[in-house]
């Protein structure tokens, strides 16, 4: 069996923070710099603009892409060949978010209890997914969450006689509440099935998705597609100012549920689609 | 829906604004104070209290905003808008001791709108997410209030040119509404 000292899980989400708070992936730059040359308003494709020259100075590495740097959500894929050792794995993923928050200047975010609002001043505790798969490796997914988005998202338990027609409304229905709060363009992640907590953490888990891939499903491929234009027919556009371009992508993760059950999550990200990971 | 371009500097007065229009621009140059919810709270009971405020609210200008820390060398870190519907429990009341101008983004209350057509205020947004741009504007940042608060504490800024968008404006107009529907009649 394979060791793997939990002080390098440490060091890595560390790095992963600061970095996912000044870089954004490839897919999401391409996704905004054509969603801007395919946007005929002209203060639509001027926010766009603004946005990727934010993109540009947050990537000299000083400032931040968004001064909500996030609460840190950190997705773990362990390989159940892996022996971790020196420490508790939670303790190493807190203490990277430590690290990273405070060595990358970047904002503390968490309170410590829902109602008191005490900040904890290091933005600790991280949401923490784990999940056991096969093979000796640890893969690691940090993605800073903002909280304007996470507002504006939804669930349902819907009854399946609603079926797609209902799953298609309530999502455009969200996008539509939301409007110019959760800074659109947004990125749309939807979980469809499984259980109430099931549907939300897909949900979530669909922001991690690159853009320009679509659900393997055709059916829910051909979905996300309706849905897009559904949502950018809205008119919302950039920062809700008006214009097409009201969400950049619209991602559906699915699973298997009940008899007597429909369950829609819909967890909603601005722009600043952040997430960056690596492989141990 | 492409508006005027307004410069606003000192003095802030409402006869400089009065003629702002949803949709228009404007670059403001001058001192501008950081609140956010637990800032604005924590006014709200000084006024019930009647104790002294961090700063006069009469033409003032604020930010909702919880920058990052600034780095070495830096006055602030980023610094774009949080979302403003947390404050309209607070809006109402100091729009009517005489703020002139809030900055954040997203939709506001009834009682906000309201609020803003009786004072003759405007309501501005800023580029949410574009907060690393935001931060060039922002060239001094002071710690005037509340330092526990972190990231909420008051702070007093000197901005130029700060870029915003007029949401609402003194005539009851509003771009979340005129903006979508003037692209939705364009096609």
């Amino acid at each position: 069996m394979r060791e793997l000292d939990v002080k390098r899980i440490e060091e890595t989400v560390a790095e992963l923070c600061i970095e996912a708070n000044h870089y954004l992936s490839d897919d999401v730059k391409a996704c905004i710099g054509s969603m801007r040359r395919e946007e005929s308003w002209p203060v639509a494709e001027t926010v766009l603009e603004q946005i990727e020259e934010n993109i540009k100075i947050a990537e000299k590495g000083v400032f931040p892409l968004c001064q909500d740097t996030g609460m840190a959500c950190v997705f773990l894929e362990i390989g159940q060949d892996v022996h971790l050792t020196g420490g508790l794995l939670a303790d190493a993923v807190n203490e990277g978010v430590r690290r990273g928050y405070g060595e990358g200047y970047l904002r503390k975010s968490i309170v410590k209890d829902p109602l008191r609002r005490e900040n904890t001043g290091d933005n600790t505790p991280a949401y923490i997914h784990t999940e056991i798969v096969e093979g000796d490796k640890v893969k690691i997914v940090v993605a800073p969450k903002g909280f304007g988005s996470e507002n504006m998202s939804r669930i349902k338990m819907l009854p399946p006689s609603a079926g797609e027609a209902g799953v298609k409304d309530f999502v455009v229905r969200v996008c539509e509440e939301a409007g110019a709060n959760p800074c659109p363009p947004v990125v749309v992640g939807v979980g469809i099935g499984g259980s109430f907590d099931k549907a939300a953490l897909m949900a979530k888990k669909a922001l991690l998705i690159p853009l320009d891939e679509a659900n393997p499903d055709p059916y829910y491929g051909q979905m996300e597609a309706e849905l897009m234009e559904r949502i950018n027919e809205l008119g919302i556009g950039p920062q809700g100012f008006g214009g097409k371009t009201t969400a950049l992508a619209v991602n559906i993760k699915t699973a298997p549920t009940h008899i007597a059950g429909l369950p829609v999550a819909v967890n909603i990200n601005c722009h600043v689609c952040r997430h960056k990971e690596a492989v141990l | 829906m492409e508006g005027r371009t307004h410069r606003l500097t000192e003095p802030f007065t409402k006869e400089a604004i009065k003629d702002y229009r949803a949709g228009d621009t404007v670059l403001i140059t001058g001192t501008v104070y950081t609140a956010r919810d637990a800032a604005h709270k924590r006014i709200m009971e000084k006024l019930e209290q009647g104790e002294e405020l961090p700063f006069a609210i009469e033409n003032s200008i604020i930010y909702y905003v919880g920058p990052t820390p600034p780095k070495p060398g830096h006055p602030i870190g980023s610094a774009g808008p949080t979302t403003s519907y947390r404050m309209d429990a607070y809006a109402p009341k100091l729009l009517e001791l005489g703020q002139l101008a809030m900055i954040g983004k997203g939709q506001r209350s009834q009682e906000v709108m309201d609020a803003v057509v009786r004072n003759k205020a405007v309501y501005l947004a800023a580029i949410g997410g574009a907060a690393a741009l935001m931060a060039q504007k922002i060239k001094t940042a002071e710690v005037i209030a509340f330092d526990d608060l972190g990231a909420e504490a008051v702070r007093k800024l000197y901005v130029e040119e700060l870029p915003l968008t007029v949401i609402l404006d003194p005539e009851g107009g509003n771009l979340y509404e005129e903006g979508r529907k003037a692209y939705l009649d364009s096609l």
